[in-house]
């Protein structure tokens, strides 16, 4: 975790002359004593990767073999948005295709063309890549009516409302939707066929025009792209790198404090609020982030109040007997079960049944066409399945606490003519919610930590929407979703290059537990305001 | 050293009713059979009310025979007796004689707790509040009750007094703020806390909470308050404004009042009841009570010769 506040920080590039008389350039990573022989190595990372005989963007080098080491104050780095950073000192640039202002030292021309470069891109770039989206979306809304339209045929539902027939429909053949055209039986009526025909034009129309864009947009890359730097590397090759792939370029060795505090930010911010490239080891985590909080959220949205109702009935108005006791005993075991099987009870019972169920009635023309939308795991069955991994420490936190509130407020309250209800919502959960709350702190902290029911009921490592987004219905609970929990297991224990994202997993971790802690304060200092407000000291 | 209970209460049942029952028609309520000439003077001499005539029957409460078992432990056994209208009425005997559970009779409070059963009746103007069918809601509402602990809720101090109110539907704001000022003058607490009313009504003091309960309980103008012990955990500069208090409140509510404390009965009550292991021994005006007790189990008892 503390490696995690390190990560960003700009570190030192070192030039080493190894004995063999190669150069190298590279971040010192750590120094190892090889057990067998006594010598010491030193790790670099020397990036480069595309450039690279081994394809490797970390080497180890021994210790002895190290001639010389120096700091070279013009050295750059520069982040690029494929194949990691590259090292190398600048050695001239062309932009043939950028407005740049004369003059000036060729580092204050870099600088400026990547600025021109960026704000080309998002000026001209940017904007055709969100009309893409945008008809992205209206290409599958079309879609979808078309299915809609050919089931309704098949079904012979059209000409009257919408059939809700459901026979047949799992046998039916898959992939029947996408592309291939089904005519149905009722094919010959004309507001059928007519209806079709216009759908159908439409898609074209939108392929059509996203097709242009494309185009554009290849074309308008292709004019950027012609803007290059060159840049010796460490091995004495030059090689052109296009303005437009990089992402941020720096002097490591000749930043001055102030300038390192700033890179510093900057990465932080970008690690907040922007969406991760290169196979999540670079960029931004915000979708993981966001999906976290919301899972967290529809979580409590599903424990708390089934936890503080079953709480209130088994504390309240259950009468006990060998059949509460039973439930009792349930629940504080149900606290116990590997979460895990949480995961498959949540695969099984809400996605494939709830979520198929659900499909059956609201999309069969999806189903037909083999595409499931609550079928398959998502936001929603996740949260559901935290959900009741978390209620029995909620329903223990709420019957225990209204089991702690002196019979005397109960009994103040009756012979006021309270009735039952009246009590338990004016006077007893008022002064259990403190302890209620607790109960809701802990299970929301296991919640926001859980990963291994996520990855069964709809975690991805990189989901391309959000579940909640512009687009109406605005919430889109059958989407999959990223997790930072999740995040941490995929770039730390599923990527191949597992040196290079290694800061990323002590980065994730961190903002993981930080999350995990601002959401529990909240929680806590709502819980210290009810406590003042509704404790009553001891009586 | 005593007879059984049952040997024992059966002469004593006439007693209490026989000082108690003015001349008034006696209305049919079993056992009780015919009305006994009182002398007149023991009962009016108590009571600072004369007899009025019987439009309105006195007895306010009348407990006919009541058994109560706290599962198969009994509790109280053939209870009978009367308690008057706009007069307090002190409970008093040793700790665990049941005069809690009496108490708690009276406003059905001991339905909270499980396993408890009883039989006889117990009149409410006439009517059987151990009717199981009877709504508890509305007898409650008639029958107020302060507790030995003072619990108020934790909301501000215009909240608890409200809370009554509240709950039976009233939300008019005017309404409310007469009731919950004209509660508080009554429960002689408005000074006290007239400017920080929606301040938390935790931050009282111990007596000013049992004020604060008693204001309460009066806010939904009930009929009967019964106190169980209301004293016994305040000082005793405490306890003598809540004895004023219901020295005050005497002639416009009934009050039952349980005491452990013999001195209390003596000065704030205008009847007093001894119970001895869930029997009643002796019930009559307070003075007579405390001056020429008739049994010698109450003798012993107030002059401290046992308990």
């Amino acid at each position: 975790m503390i490696n995690g506040l390190g990560v960003f920080w700009p570190a030192a590039i070192v030039e080493a002359t190894l004995d063999d008389g190669r150069t190298v350039l590279g971040q010192w990573m750590r120094t190892e004593t090889n057990p067998d022989t006594g010598v010491e190595s030193v790790q670099l990372k020397t990036a480069n990767r595309d450039f690279d005989p081994q394809r490797m963007d970390f080497h180890w080098y021994p210790a002895p073999t190290i001639r010389e080491l120096v700091l070279p104050g013009d050295v750059y780095v520069l982040e690029r948005a494929e194949n990691g950073d590259c090292y190398g000192f600048l050695v001239q640039l062309t932009a043939p295709t950028l407005e740049l202002p004369e003059g000036g030292t060729p580092d204050e021309q870099l600088r400026e063309a990547l600025a021109e470069a960026r704000r080309r891109r998002a000026d001209e770039i940017t904007p055709i890549a969100r009309q893409l989206a945008a008809l992205g979306a209206e290409l599958q809304q079309t879609r979808n009516a078309i299915l809609k339209l050919e089931y309704r045929a098949r079904h012979g539902g059209f000409t009257g409302s919408p059939s809700r027939q459901t026979s047949g429909i799992v046998e039916e053949g898959p992939n029947s939707g996408e592309f291939g055209y089904r005519t149905g039986p009722n094919s010959g009526e004309s507001g059928y066929a007519g209806r079709l025909a216009e759908l159908r034009a439409e898609e074209s129309r939108i392929r059509q025009a996203s097709d242009r864009l494309v185009a554009q947009k290849g074309a308008l890359e292709a004019d950027l792209r012609k803007n290059t730097a060159r840049f010796r590397l460490a091995s004495g090759q030059v090689q052109a790198i296009a303005l437009l792939d990089v992402v941020r370029a720096y002097q490591p060795n000749s930043m001055s404090w102030t300038a390192k505090v700033g890179h510093y930010l900057a990465k932080v911010w970008e690690l907040l609020s922007e969406e991760p490239r290169e196979s999540n080891t670079e960029g931004g985590l915000f979708p993981a982030i966001f999906g976290t909080v919301m899972l967290v959220f529809l979580m409590s949205m599903t424990c708390f109040p089934l936890g503080v109702l079953a709480g209130v009935y088994l504390g309240e108005y259950a009468r006990e007997g060998a059949l509460v006791r039973l439930v009792r005993i349930a629940v504080n075991n149900l606290a116990g079960i590997p979460s895990i099987v949480y995961g498959i009870f949540g695969l099984g019972f809400f996605v494939y049944g709830l979520g198929g169920v659900m499909d059956r009635w609201l999309f069969p023309e999806r189903v037909e066409a083999g595409i499931p939308t609550y079928g398959t795991g998502g936001i929603l069955w996740a949260s559901l399945t935290l959900g009741i991994l978390t209620v029995p420490v909620v329903i223990v936190a709420t019957e225990e606490s209204l089991r702690t509130i002196p019979r005397g407020f109960r009994e103040g309250s009756y012979a006021l003519g309270a009735t039952k209800l009246q009590t338990l919502l004016r006077v007893l959960l008022p002064m259990a919610s403190p302890g209620i709350m607790t109960g809701f702190i802990l299970a929301m902290a296991r919640a926001a930590g859980e990963v291994a029911p996520l990855m069964i009921t709809g975690v991805v490592k990189l989901a391309p929407n959000l579940p909640l987004d512009g687009q109406a219905p605005f919430f889109h609970l059958d989407r999959k979703f990223m997790h930072l929990g999740f995040h941490i297991y995929d770039i730390g224990f599923q990527s191949p290059n597992v040196e290079a994202t290694k800061p990323m997993v002590y980065v994730t971790t961190l903002l993981l537990v930080l999350i995990v802690l601002a959401m529990s304060s909240v929680a806590i200092y709502l819980r210290n305001r009810m406590k003042k407000r509704y404790q009553a000291r001891a009586m | 050293m005593m007879m059984s209970p049952t040997e024992k209460v059966n002469p004593m049942l006439q007693l209490p009713h026989a000082q108690f029952s003015q001349s008034g028609p006696e209305p049919p309520t079993g056992r009780e059979a015919a009305p006994n000439p009182a002398p007149k003077d023991a009962a009016g001499a108590a009571s600072p009310e004369p007899a009025k005539a019987d439009a309105v029957d006195d007895r306010i409460v009348r407990v006919r025979d009541l058994h109560l078992y706290y599962g198969t432990s009994q509790a109280l056994s053939a209870v009978t007796m009367d308690f008057q209208r706009h007069q307090v009425s002190a409970l008093i005997g040793p700790s665990g004689c049941g005069k809690s559970t009496l108490l708690r009779c009276l406003n059905r409070m001991n339905d909270l707790i499980d396993d408890v059963r009883t039989t006889g009746a117990i009149l409410l103007d006439g009517q059987d509040i151990t009717d199981p069918a009877l709504d508890v809601i509305e007898l409650r509402r008639r029958v107020g009750m302060v507790f030995q602990r003072a619990t108020p809720f934790p909301k501000s101090i215009y909240e608890n007094v409200a809370y009554g109110l509240r709950i039976a539907g009233v939300s008019r704001r005017a309404a409310l703020d007469e009731a919950v000022e004209k509660s508080l003058h009554r429960a002689a607490l408005w000074d006290e806390v007239k400017d920080r009313l929606r301040e938390s009504a935790l931050g009282l003091s111990g007596g000013q909470h049992q004020r604060l309960c008693i204001a309460r309980a009066i806010a939904v103008n009930p009929e009967i308050i019964l106190m169980d012990e209301p004293c016994s955990a305040l000082d005793p500069r405490s306890t003598t404004r809540i004895e004023d208090l219901i020295a005050e409140l005497r002639g416009e509510y009934t009050i039952i009042i349980v005491t452990h404390n013999m001195q209390q009965a003596a000065r704030v009550s205008d009847f007093t009841a001894f119970l001895y292991e869930g029997a009643l021994v002796e019930v009559g005006p307070t003075k007579q009570l405390f001056t020429k007790p008739q049994k010698k189990e109450t003798e012993d008892y107030i002059t401290g010769r046992f308990g």
